[in-house]
């Protein structure tokens, strides 16, 4: 994955520049090539993970440019925000951890896909429990619109 | 107690009794030959509030020849569903007769002998009669216009645009929305936009860098006592479908939470109603009309449906209004404590032989094409065929240019873009104007490379996934890309990887080798330095050299389909 912790951290910011309580990001570390179902765990615990209510993912149905693929994720009173992108050759994109006194649980970055793939967020809520969003980007050579 | 919901089936009932008072009445008009102005133009007024749309005209100024497709395969929800529902089946489904004025305007059986026999359609000086009459009888009306206007024709390309801004300044559009309009740039994007006497809406036009709105969203008209919100919602992959280095400042997409947000705000400033002003495409308007909440109308443009009667999904109507200025629509509100209570639409055929021009914008049009009187109507060849280009697959049009391609520039396999634009050509003589109605845009040279096997597959596939994917979000619009040389199988059904099979190269019918490469020459890069001849050079010298046009059917294209 290209994308630095100081990437991550200056392109966070500019969504939520209004936001001065603490959050942190934190660019994972190119581990060996876990699966995302692996990874998921990891963040989780093993906890169980619900799809839907809780965590929105906003990305473009179709990517304008795989080199930087805008998204943003939102969790209301979430501590932590996972988001992968599973069909990268290391799926892990970043890490959104939230502190107490945060005034909005969102992030968004650019992030690279090498191709059509799902994007993942799993987001850790105030009560402890993980919920899942996905999201469908599609990565085109493009060409002929009418 | 009458809820919304059945006002609502009530309006569409009196729109299906008034389509069959209006249009059903043409044919017989027809046949008695007594159709009128005033028959085309009747309308019981109805309700507070007028919709006038016009939409994809591309610059066509005067009067065309547009033959409507006999392929637009729907697939997942949309399957058999308006629009992609085509000849026999659509004449059925509004009953409509064989041979009528209807099934000439909407349909494209016997499309030479129906063209013969009711004239050409559009014009923007007949258009302008239709606005003036509806304004007449309907001072509280707004005229939007969904986009594609500034592009597509000779006058259009040597202007700059300039001259459908002033047609469109003097017809009256109150705001417009955007596609083509981009592929001019955006300095002269900009320095058109100065000299509009309406808004450029787009919602979903942001600034790259930022990722902040970069055009208004919306705006509010106060007419006749009502505050009417209209969100402009721009072609959502421009920067995919057309050369996004020619306007890089901006993104689009269709963000579906931005035109939730934008008319969640327009309902808060207490709006009476909101008009979405969109060329996303219809399937994709279908779409967000079932998942955005709180639009009444939806205008829809893009992919150049014409439709007889609005499309209903929750509380949202949706009117598609047809292109190259075939149709203008009506649409009539009832709008009363915020609420839409019912409607009643026509689409308007705009038979130019029947509707008597309006002399200011016959002079307007006559000023601007003036300087190009002679370039514009100069013969170049004869044909012996129909030329046109509608449909998901290869027309008589794409056939004549790839094989120009292929011969100008010495090729094995020509690629032509499927747009939906440029108008037909009947039996008979090709101008400069026709050859430039069907291939006018500022990026069309002809490239010529080497292609292999596997690229080309992977093309066809990519383009297919554009025009067949289930979920219509994922949809561009447009067509199958045209081939020349090229002959290939396709389930549109399919996923994304496995539509294409059997592709052949058809000059000696071999299979086309994926490791081996092939030279092609095609037009419409969306790259960055493409090199080559204008794409109408090409056509046009070509077609001298042959004189006249004769075309076999294209037998090369298969589909599939369960």
């Amino acid at each position: 994955m290209k994308i630095q912790r100081r990437d991550v951290l200056v392109a966070g910011a500019g969504a939520v520049a209004l936001v001065s309580m603490p959050w942190a990001a934190m660019a994972q570390e190119a581990g060996a090539a876990k699966t995302v179902d692996e990874l998921i765990a990891e963040f989780t615990g093993g906890a169980e993970v619900t799809e839907g209510e809780g965590v929105s993912l906003n990305a473009p149905e179709i990517a304008e440019n795989g080199n930087t693929v805008p998204i943003s994720v939102e969790a209301p009173g979430a501590s932590a925000i996972l988001v992968l992108a599973a069909g990268n050759p290391t799926p892990p994109v970043a890490t959104f951890r939230f502190g107490e006194l945060a005034g909005a649980h969102t992030a968004s970055t650019r992030i690279r896909l090498a191709q059509t793939q799902d994007v993942v967020a799993v987001a850790k809520l105030a009560d402890g429990s993980f919920v899942k969003a996905s999201s469908n980007v599609k990565v085109t050579i493009g060409g002929c619109g009418g | 107690m009458i809820s919304r919901r059945e006002m609502l089936q009530w309006g569409l009932a009196s729109s299906a009794a008034l389509a069959g008072l209006g249009f059903g009445n043409l044919s017989r008009a027809f046949a008695q030959q007594a159709l009128t102005q005033d028959q085309l133009l009747q309308f019981d007024d109805f309700g507070n509030l007028t919709l006038i749309h016009i939409t994809d005209c591309h610059a066509h100024l005067k009067p065309v020849w547009f033959r409507e497709p006999d392929t637009n395969i729907g697939v997942g929800e949309a399957r058999g569903r308006v629009p992609h529902v085509v000849g026999e089946a659509f004449q059925q489904m509004f009953d409509i007769a064989p041979g009528s004025a209807e099934a000439y305007a909407l349909t494209y059986p016997d499309f030479v002998d129906l063209a013969r026999t009711y004239g050409q359609m559009g014009g923007f000086d007949r258009i302008a009669t239709v606005v003036k009459s509806i304004r007449a009888a309907r001072p509280n009306s707004l005229l939007l216009d969904g986009g594609d206007t500034w592009h597509g024709s000779y006058t259009s390309l040597k202007t700059g645009g300039e001259d459908m801004v002033r047609v469109m300044n003097l017809l009256g559009s109150q705001a417009m929305t955007a596609h083509w309009e981009f592929t001019f740039g955006t300095e002269r994007v900009t320095e058109l936009m100065a000299m509009m006497q309406q808004p450029l809406l787009g919602a979903n036009i942001f600034d790259k860098v930022w990722d902040e709105p970069a055009f208004e969203p919306s705006k509010i008209f106060e007419t006749g006592g009502l505050r009417v919100g209209v969100v402009g919602q721009a072609f959502p992959y421009l920067p995919i479908a057309n050369p996004g280095w020619i306007f890089p400042e901006y993104s689009f997409g269709i963000r579906e939470e931005r035109m939730q947000q934008v008319v969640d705000e327009l309902r808060a400033e207490g709006v009476d109603l909101v008009v979405c002003l969109s060329h996303n495409g219809f399937d994709v308007d279908h779409k967000m009309a079932s998942r955005v909440r709180g639009i009444d109308v939806i205008l829809s443009g893009h992919t150049h449906d014409a439709i007889p009667e609005p499309v209903v999904v929750g509380e949202t109507i949706i009117i598609a209004s047809g292109s190259h200025g075939k149709f203008v629509s009506r649409v009539d509100l009832d709008v009363r404590d915020g609420k839409m209570m019912g409607f009643r639409h026509k689409l308007i055929p705009i038979f130019s032989d029947v509707i008597e021009p309006d002399a200011e914008m016959a002079g307007l049009v006559d000023e601007i094409r003036a300087p190009y009187e002679a370039e514009l109507t100069e013969v170049i060849g004869k044909s012996e065929d129909l030329l046109y280009r509608r449909g998901n697959f290869n027309g008589s049009w794409d056939d004549l240019i790839c094989e120009a391609i292929m011969s100008e520039r010495d090729a094995e396999i020509a690629l032509s873009p499927g747009v939906r634009w440029g108008a037909s050509v009947l039996p008979g003589d090709i101008t400069r104007e026709a050859i430039h109605s069907v291939t006018s845009m500022t990026y069309g040279q002809v490239y010529r490379n080497e292609m292999s096997g596997e690229m080309l597959k992977t093309v066809m596939e990519d383009v297919a996934d554009n025009i067949f994917n289930e979920d219509p979000y994922y949809q561009q619009g447009g067509d199958m890309v045209r081939v020349g040389g090229l002959g290939y199988t396709i389930d549109p059904y399919a996923r994304i990887g496995n539509r294409i099979s059997d592709m052949r190269l058809l000059k000696d019918d071999s299979p086309i080798d994926p490791a081996r490469n092939y030279i092609v020459a095609g037009w419409a890069s969306v790259n960055e330095g493409t090199e080559g001849p204008q794409i109408w050079d090409v056509v046009e010298d070509h077609i001298r050299k042959i004189g006249t046009v004769s075309l076999a059917p294209n037998t090369s294209i298969t589909v599939h389909g369960d």
